[in-house]
């Protein structure tokens, strides 16, 4: 099941470059959040917030607080067990070139040492069924190469490699925007799917998007949030005039 | 009109003749690459093949004025050198390439081991024995296999480190982040995944280093000494290949000359062998479609 995440005032910096500014958002459980705003506005920075990946760069820092559930993540655990309970889904497909389809789903169990082969043959195959892809691949689970697939059945098995360690919450960095509109469609009817099970923060280019798969938005603007709210709030009536200009197509 | 399709036309020429000698120049410049390895290859089966027999793999060297004997002592003396060569060279190099793309990278440390690499690539091989002379050699007050071993080790070091760290930065960021995101320890989605989306090439600069080694001949003129006799104690003087062939190739009898040439000959095949093996068990391992 998912959990809530609640973030106070958060502060992201690279190098000398201060991306997020005092973001303060909470984000509700087994549901939607979308995060949209013009590029460079902080929002891949934020959800890279959200499950230490941030900190990967040797020039970042993070200052605040980031609760997952009962966690403080930056005070109560590593960043390796929070991946774990924070899955996260790229902006382009990543695959592991090396790894058959199966290898690749279970990459994240059999990485930490579970080896279970019974457990991990149902756990692909679940994971290949909630990221719909396993009709499309149960034949040639180890026979084929994951960089083989398509670009959209590529960016599905990355979601269900994400969704095999059992996650809480699915972090996904605009993960339609290298795909095509049938691939897009998929996705998004994925999205829909997952999010009773897991609370989902999608990171979107694409306002349509947004307003179609998520009931929280949440707009960014030169790294602070300018206004979060219901999904149709902020496309019907926004309260700061930035958004409306942004979501009418006044700039970005 | 006319004026212009001319123009054209000329210009389609031009093209042609840049496209087709461009295209020349390539296999030219392909010929002159094969040339030396194939010219090598088939004047050394003209001179060596004849002399090549059973007795050649299977028997020791006779005393000289005694014909026939073979090379059997330095073949598995030089599989015994490099063996001991690459348990060195290999673990120590992908180490340190791994140690300069993945956790030392903008250090200071890394530079001075990328530096250090460098120079030791650079290393005349003669050098590179009298070191290991004076290193083990001496303070053992014998000549040994394990020198000579250790010796060829320390020069297969710098070109692995080299190459495993020039393929690790080739693995794509997102590779690296697909698995960090996973909850994937860092040291183990070094090893499991970057090392092993890498390792085609990893594998070519081990193969690279070792086929180099392969051939030295001076760095064992001083450590593993050489030995006309049956030897595979890492205690005692052992026989290799190249330095059979120098001491042959430099005494006054033909029938040594001709064995050299047969040593040669092997040295060769034995390398080609030795490196399609491996990439053959190598490829085994990675599926079709993998980039």
């Amino acid at each position: 099941m998912g959990v809530g995440i609640e973030v106070t005032n958060l502060n992201a910096w690279y190098g000398a470059n201060h991306t997020l500014q005092d973001i303060n958002l909470p984000i509700p459980a087994n549901h939607a959040t979308a995060l949209i705003g013009p590029s460079g506005c902080g929002k891949s920075t934020f959800v890279r917030c959200l499950n230490r990946m941030h900190e990967t760069n040797p020039i970042a820092r993070v200052t605040g607080s980031v609760r997952i559930g009962e966690i403080d993540i930056y005070a109560d655990a590593s960043p390796v067990e929070i991946r774990r309970r924070v899955g996260m889904v790229f902006q382009r497909p990543n695959p592991f070139p090396t790894m058959s389809i199966y290898d690749n789903v279970c990459s994240g169990l059999k990485l930490n040492g579970y080896n279970n082969r019974k457990t991990l043959d149902e756990i692909v195959e679940r994971s290949l069924r909630d990221a719909a892809l396993w009709d499309e691949v149960k034949d040639d689970l180890k026979k084929k190469s994951g960089a083989s697939l398509s670009g959209g059945q590529q960016q599905r098995m990355c979601i269900a490699r994400a969704l095999a360690v059992d996650p809480e919450v699915l972090l996904m960095d605009e993960p339609a925007s290298a795909l095509d509109p049938v691939s897009t469609s998929k996705i998004e009817d994925l999205i829909f799917q997952l999010k009773s099970q897991y609370t989902i923060v999608i990171v979107t280019h694409n306002m349509q998007q947004a307003a179609r798969v998520a009931e929280k938005t949440g707009f960014f603007l030169n790294g602070r949030m300018v206004e979060f709210d219901s999904t149709h709030k902020i496309f019907t009536n926004p309260s700061d005039k930035r958004t409306e200009d942004y979501i009418t197509g006044r700039f970005g | 009109m006319r004026e212009r399709k001319n123009q054209y036309s000329a210009r389609s020429t031009m093209r042609w003749l840049a496209d087709h000698l461009a295209t020349a120049l390539a296999v030219l410049a392909t010929i002159l690459v094969i040339a030396p390895l194939v010219a090598i290859f088939v004047y050394l089966i003209y001179k060596g093949a004849s002399s090549l027999n059973l007795a050649f793999f299977t028997q020791i060297p006779k005393p000289v004025g005694e014909p026939g004997g073979g090379m059997a002592n330095a073949i598995v003396g030089s599989a015994v050198l490099l063996a001991i060569a690459s348990l060195i060279g290999v673990p120590i190099g992908i180490g340190g390439g791994i140690y300069l793309a993945e956790f030392g990278r903008g250090t200071k440390l890394a530079n001075a081991v990328r530096f250090t690499a460098d120079v030791l690539n650079g290393v005349p091989s003669i050098v590179m024995g009298i070191a290991v002379y004076s290193l083990i050699v001496v303070p053992q007050g014998h000549f040994s296999a394990f020198s000579g071993g250790v010796g060829l080790g320390i020069m297969m070091i710098p070109t692995v480190t080299r190459t495993t760290e020039e393929m690790l930065l080739m693995v794509p960021n997102a590779v690296r982040e697909a698995a960090l995101g996973l909850g994937v320890p860092n040291w183990r989605s070094v090893l499991s995944i970057t090392l092993k989306t890498a390792s085609p090439g990893v594998i070519t600069g081990c193969m690279l280093a070792f086929a180099r080694v392969a051939g030295e001949t001076a760095p064992l003129i001083f450590t593993a000494f050489g030995n006309q006799f049956w030897s595979v104690s890492l205690n005692q003087p052992i026989a290799a290949l190249p330095l059979q062939i120098y001491v042959y190739a430099i005494s006054p009898y033909d029938e040594w000359h001709r064995l050299a040439w047969a040593g040669a000959l092997v040295l060769i095949i034995l390398i080609v062998l030795a490196v399609s093996l491996v990439r053959y068990v190598a490829s085994r391992g990675i599926l079709k479609g993998a980039s």
